[in-house]
């Protein structure tokens, strides 16, 4: 298509622009508009049933009797269905491994965040020697692959004494997450404005003051999101807790368990299914309520110096 | 730049005393304060790990040290010229890479292509797509791979069903994961830009909805076409976002390891199905020769650094200013 060509059609599909009595713009939407934004929007609709397709798929399989999965017919909706497969996955192998899951998790959030939240001002707020070191091992850290280093993370453990420990995984959650956190954490203290605090300081606030006063508040919604950025981290991590918690698993290694269990039979797929919802359920309602202040807070993280 | 706005002391309070006023000291190490606990942490969970692979890269880990506790031998660069000669490792190393440039480069295309559809829809089939790649994106890898496993299943699996009710196609029993390599990292391939291509788009759309409509809106007055005003007014903005979340997916795709480790559960174990990350594994844990192993992870960090010089150089040079 010749460039002519293309811009003609974008001007018949994106409309022409009136100027109205008060001088703003309003455009003028005309029919082919409508029929390329309907086009587009149908389009959009058959990419979102396609991307959510795996999810349904997976409640779906979980409320259908081992003898239906067992058809070589799929049964698209769970009709007649039953949480009897839910029923049997609540063990409680279950329950300890989610106390696992649960202390890990908010012990390594609640440090993560404090000592990001910390780091974040340091590099935002301060010019000092070894800053831009500090950055750059901060963003080359997140590049360490993690395959590689878990052999050392295990000897260190082991000498430690705190292999398949609640303390020992934190430790190794909080170094990797942290860079990360201290990353997103930067967008949001960069997006508060340091006049604001200066001004604080003329009105006779200390630094501290002005700091507590003006600027943590409005970092409020930063926090939250690097949260729960740090929160999804750890909670879904598989690979260290495969490596460090012999006997004391988390969540995902329970689950893994239970395919690995049900590989030496045949594998019951429903209380698989059943199981991988318990686990991806709760993640993804949390995930969807709180998702749109950590996009924009990683979005700012770039964008932001 | 936001980065260059630390409060300056004002220039007054020095000008009487004479020796350094207490206040400023504070100050000056006050930064030292705050990345402290990072710091400390850094060093324990990633600094330690990083200095023992590199120092176990050069000792030779024997039947004696494996078993009698023996020290390991210090064999300066043999481990490394051992992998350099290993043709199974170079297989493995081509094809990690080429994988990795694939799949993130699909993702990113796909990715900003769906944030750029989500600014022309209506708002309702816009949030149903957002629904839709939220579900996705925090899907845990796990739940996320043992469903695909049971789509891809052979014998009842609902991609092969789905494909055989096209006329003419005949998917029963079709072993996706087991049959060659390259249909077993296709497969990988798509479960990973399913799962990476949510946080692409919402990062896409989130620098979108930064451009100027205004700008948008006059330039296409004054005749700018579709691709000029992406090429000069949305691509600008959207640069910077393209380049990070380009690098992360590049980084993420290079180490990936729960996923292949997860497939190779459900099917072929052979190396012809390994990646850098599942290979290293193999070597470094399961075959327990610690040496190879730290060299292919130090010769892997090399590969990273290398992947994203110009970025962290850019970076270095913006910080700097």
């Amino acid at each position: 298509m010749t460039v002519t060509a293309t811009r003609t059609a974008v001007e018949k599909s994106a409309g022409r622009v009136a100027v109205s009595a008060d001088g703003s713009r309003i455009p003028v939407r005309r029919r082919k508009l409508r029929l390329g934004t309907w086009l587009l929007s149908i389009l959009a609709l058959v990419i979102a049933v396609i991307w959510a397709f795996p999810v349904y798929w997976m409640v779906n399989s979980s409320m259908l009797s081992t003898a239906t999965l067992e058809s070589f017919t799929p049964t698209f909706f769970p009709v007649g269905g039953s949480f009897s497969n839910f029923e049997r996955v609540l063990t409680p192998s279950f329950f300890s491994a989610l106390a696992v899951s649960v202390g890990v998790t908010l012990l390594s959030v609640a440090v993560c965040l404090t000592f990001a939240f910390l780091a974040s001002i340091a590099i935002s707020r301060f010019k000092f020697r070894g800053r831009v070191s500090f950055i750059v091992t901060i963003l080359l850290i997140q590049m360490l692959p993690a395959e590689g280093l878990f052999i050392a993370q295990y000897k260190m453990m082991a000498s430690f004494g705190l292999l398949s420990n609640v303390l020992g995984l934190s430790i190794l959650y909080v170094a990797a997450v942290v860079p990360f956190t201290i990353w997103m954490l930067r967008g949001f203290v960069a997006g508060v404005p340091a006049e604001l605090e200066e001004a604080g300081m003329i009105d006779g606030l200390s630094r501290t003051q002005a700091f507590v006063r003006i600027t943590l508040p409005l970092l409020a919604p930063g926090l939250v999101a690097s949260g729960v950025f740090a929160f999804l981290q750890c909670w879904n991590e598989f690979t260290v807790a495969l490596v460090i918690m012999e006997n004391n698993r988390t969540l995902p290694l329970w689950l893994r368990g239970f395919v690995q269990q049900s590989a030496t039979q045949a594998i019951d797929w429903g209380q698989v299914m059943a199981a991988s919802t318990i686990v991806a359920i709760p993640v993804i309602i949390f995930f969807v309520i709180v998702q749109g202040r950590m996009t924009s807070g990683l979005v700012a993280g770039a964008v932001k110096g | 730049m936001t980065t260059t706005d630390a409060p300056v002391s004002p220039p007054g309070r020095t000008g009487r005393s004479t020796g350094a006023d207490p206040s400023v000291r504070r100050r000056a190490l006050a930064p030292y304060f705050l990345i402290l606990g990072a710091v400390l942490v850094l060093l324990l969970g990633m600094g330690y790990p990083v200095v023992w692979q590199i120092v176990t890269s050069f000792q030779k880990y024997g039947a004696m040290q494996q078993l009698g506790g023996k020290a390991p031998d210090f064999v300066g660069f043999d481990n490394y010229i051992a992998i350099a000669q290993d043709g199974t490792f170079w297989a493995v190393t081509f094809r990690s890479v080429l994988f990795c440039l694939v799949t993130a480069f699909v993702t990113i295309v796909v990715g900003v292509l769906l944030a750029l559809l989500m600014t022309k829809i209506h708002a309702a089939a816009r949030f149903t797509l957002q629904i839709a790649l939220l579900l996705a994106w925090a899907m845990p890898v796990i739940a996320a791979m043992t469903v695909f496993i049971w789509l891809f299943n052979r014998q009842r699996g609902v991609i092969n069903y789905l494909l055989s009710m096209i006329p003419g196609v005949d998917m029963k029993g079709f072993n996706w994961i087991g049959t060659t390599p390259l249909l077993f990292f296709i497969v990988a391939s798509i479960i990973i830009i399913w799962m990476s291509v949510p946080f692409v788009a919402f990062s896409a759309y989130a620098g979108l909805t930064q451009v100027s409509g205004e700008v948008l809106e006059a330039s296409q007055l004054d005749g700018a076409s579709a691709v000029q005003r992406f090429r000069f007014i949305v691509f600008p903005v959207l640069k910077p976002v393209i380049a990070i979340v380009l690098l992360l997916n590049l980084i993420w795709d290079l180490r990936v390891f729960a996923q292949i480790t997860l497939l190779q559960d459900a099917g072929p174990k052979s190396t012809d199905y390994d990646l850098l990350g599942t290979y290293i594994y193999k070597t470094g844990v399961a075959g327990l020769d610690f040496g190879a192993g730290a060299a292919m992870s130090i010769f892997v960090l090399a590969l990273t650094i290398a992947l994203s010089w110009f970025y962290v150089r850019s970076l270095i040079k913006e910080e700097g200013k």
